[in-house]
């Protein structure tokens, strides 16, 4: 083969490795620059329009206050009651989403019972709902994880359905030809088939958790992130609260890529754990 | 080593008054009428017949997949089915190869091949040993770490068929188990199947479409006719084994294919 091709060109192995290479160097190059440019022309516009500093401070006082936040250990207690928050409601979530899901695909009396209840609690702007649930729950950190918890809990349901559903008939053969138990079918059929599915219920269930828990302390109790922004802003202190905006934003973004990290640990084999 | 088909005490299979209707939304569809069938331990059997007569469904009523309507089979002298109700010792002797390998993605080669062996709670390093040594007996030693995609179809296939060996089981059912293949790679794994045939002694039934195919591999070809499936004729081929991809130039071979060729395009 090697004698058939061009001189100068390396083997194709050397070629794709390159290919790979480039690709996954590629978003390292691009993203810093955009970020970047976007970055300058914030800065641009602050300087230029001369825009009120009530309504749009200069990136760099983001900035500084950001690394003010960040040295801050009250700032840190309200980062760690946003995650408790977020992480607890999207436990929840994941338990009562993926079990539920799975006797919903299994048992189909109880798909059909379930099914009305499920749509109408999704239907129901549940955002509304949180006023009630500080009432019921309280101001402390348990009406955050249930607002949390509620609503990250419907993609974790609707995806394992779906994944439970789609198992490949002739895996099922498979199975039932080699006399498997139930359990073993679960776990070394049902469950591994339906995880891409499932983590993708993860990964908009983490970003609706992390939502629901700030929404949650807008409107009660004195602890966490979202509170934070609200004292902030009545304050009318902007950099202060560009800079707790810029905080949550990089905590949801760090949630959303664990879930990536958890998706190729997962799921080495599947197509969408590669890059 | 010498091959004696159809002489052991007991056969491996048996159907006996054995139909199977299919309930559907409009009017059930009559697949398969009352079949009489023995085959021997050891036996080669292939079913032939064109497509919807019936073939697939015999054989995953053989292999415990679907219950038959009414009739009696029983493999290795167990009675497989007591009405709906399938009796799962019965099934511990049979292996099945699907016309997809139907290989795990999530597993990888060896850990799919010992897949039945895992079930079946064997320990780990033992497992690892024996897909090792299968993958060498079907060809794709060296492949053992690969996740199933990184491998060509007729791999995927032979990955298949050493799972079915993995707990070495009596009979092995395969459906069109080559059916996705080119002719060249499917003539290379006809050889291969012969040859593991006749080193492991197994009971085979295969079902196929192409006739060089079942000349080629069957000590007996079962043809069926459709609407509604039933056995047309059996055919034996009395050519000796090992058999040689040249043996297709042999006027024995030409004939039986020929007088399948007109057989079958008289029922279809
Ligand atoms: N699950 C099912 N429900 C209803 N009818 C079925 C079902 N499976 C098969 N049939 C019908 O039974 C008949 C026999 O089907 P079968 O799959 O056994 O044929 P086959 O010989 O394997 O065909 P092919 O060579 O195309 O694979 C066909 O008429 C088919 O339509
Ligand atoms: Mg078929």
């Amino acid at each position: 083969m090697s004698d058939l091709a061009p001189v100068g060109t390396p083997p194709s192995d050397v070629l794709a490795r390159r290919q790979g290479l480039r690709e996954g160097l590629l978003p390292w190059i691009t993203t810093p620059i955009l970020l970047g440019a976007l970055i300058g022309l914030w800065h641009a516009y602050v300087k230029w329009s001369g825009i009120s500093h009530f309504i749009l401070p200069a990136p760099a006082d983001v900035w500084t206050e950001w690394l003010r936040l960040m040295t801050n250990p009250r700032g840190w207690n309200h980062t760690y009651w946003t995650l408790y928050a977020t992480l607890a409601g999207f436990g929840w979530a994941i338990i009562i989403g993926v079990g539920l899901g799975v006797a919903i695909a299994r048992v189909r009396w109880l798909e059909l019972t379930l099914n009305p209840f499920i749509v109408a609690t999704q239907v129901i702007p549940k955002v509304a709902l949180v006023p009630l649930f500080v009432v019921w729950f309280g101001f402390g950190v348990t009406s955050k994880v249930i607002v949390a918890a509620v609503l990250a809990f419907f993609p974790i349901l609707t995806n394992t359905v779906l994944g439970v559903k789609s198992i490949d008939e002739g895996h099922r053969d498979v199975m039932t030809s080699l006399n498997a138990t139930r359990w073993q079918i679960f776990r070394r059929l049902e469950l591994p088939s339906a995880l891409p599915y499932i983590i993708t219920g993860l990964e908009v269930g983490i970003v609706l958790a992390i939502i629901g828990a700030i929404v949650g302390e807008y409107l009660g109790g004195n602890l966490g992130l979202g509170r934070m922004l609200i004292e902030r802003m009545n304050a009318f202190e902007m950099d202060e609260m560009f800079a707790i905006l810029i905080h949550m934003s990089m905590l949801g973004f760090l949630l959303y890529f664990s879930i990536g990290i958890l998706r190729r640990l997962l799921i080495p084999w599947h197509g969408s754990a590669r890059r | 080593m010498e091959h004696v088909p159809m002489t052991a005490a007991q056969p491996a299979i048996v159907l006996s008054g054995i139909a199977k209707w299919y309930g559907t939304r409009d009017r059930p569809v009559h697949a398969l009428s009352s079949t009489d069938l023995s085959v021997g331990e050891g036996e080669f059997v292939v079913l032939l017949g064109p497509s919807g007569c019936g073939k697939t469904t015999l054989l995953r009523m053989v292999g415990g997949l679907i219950a038959p309507t009414s009739g009696r089979l029983t493999v290795e002298g167990q009675l497989l089915w007591q009405g709906e109700q399938r009796r799962p010792e019965a099934v511990s002797e049979l292996g099945m190869v699907f016309q997809d390998a139907n290989l795990f993605p999530w597993l990888s080669i060896e850990d799919n091949i010992a897949l039945p062996l895992e079930l079946k709670g064997m320990a780990r390093a033992e497992r690892r040993m024996k897909a090792h040594e299968l993958c060498r007996l079907v060809g794709i030693g060296g492949f053992e770490r690969r996740w199933p995609r990184e491998l060509s179809g007729g791999m995927r296939q032979r990955a298949a068929i050493a799972r079915a060996l993995s707990y070495d089981p009596k009979i092995l059912l395969m459906d069109e188990p080559f059916g996705a293949l080119d002719a060249m790679t499917r003539d290379a794994m006809n050889l291969e199947l012969q040859s593991i045939w006749m080193d492991t002694g197994k009971t085979i039934i295969l079902v196929t479409h192409s006739i060089s195919e079942a000349v080629f591999l069957a000590d007996r070809i079962v043809l069926l006719s459709p609407r509604p499936g039933k056995i047309d004729t059996i055919v034996d081929v009395p050519i000796p084994r090992p058999r040689r991809s040249d043996v297709q130039s042999m006027a024995a071979f030409q004939d039986i294919a020929l007088a399948l060729r007109q057989r079958l395009a008289a029922i279809s």
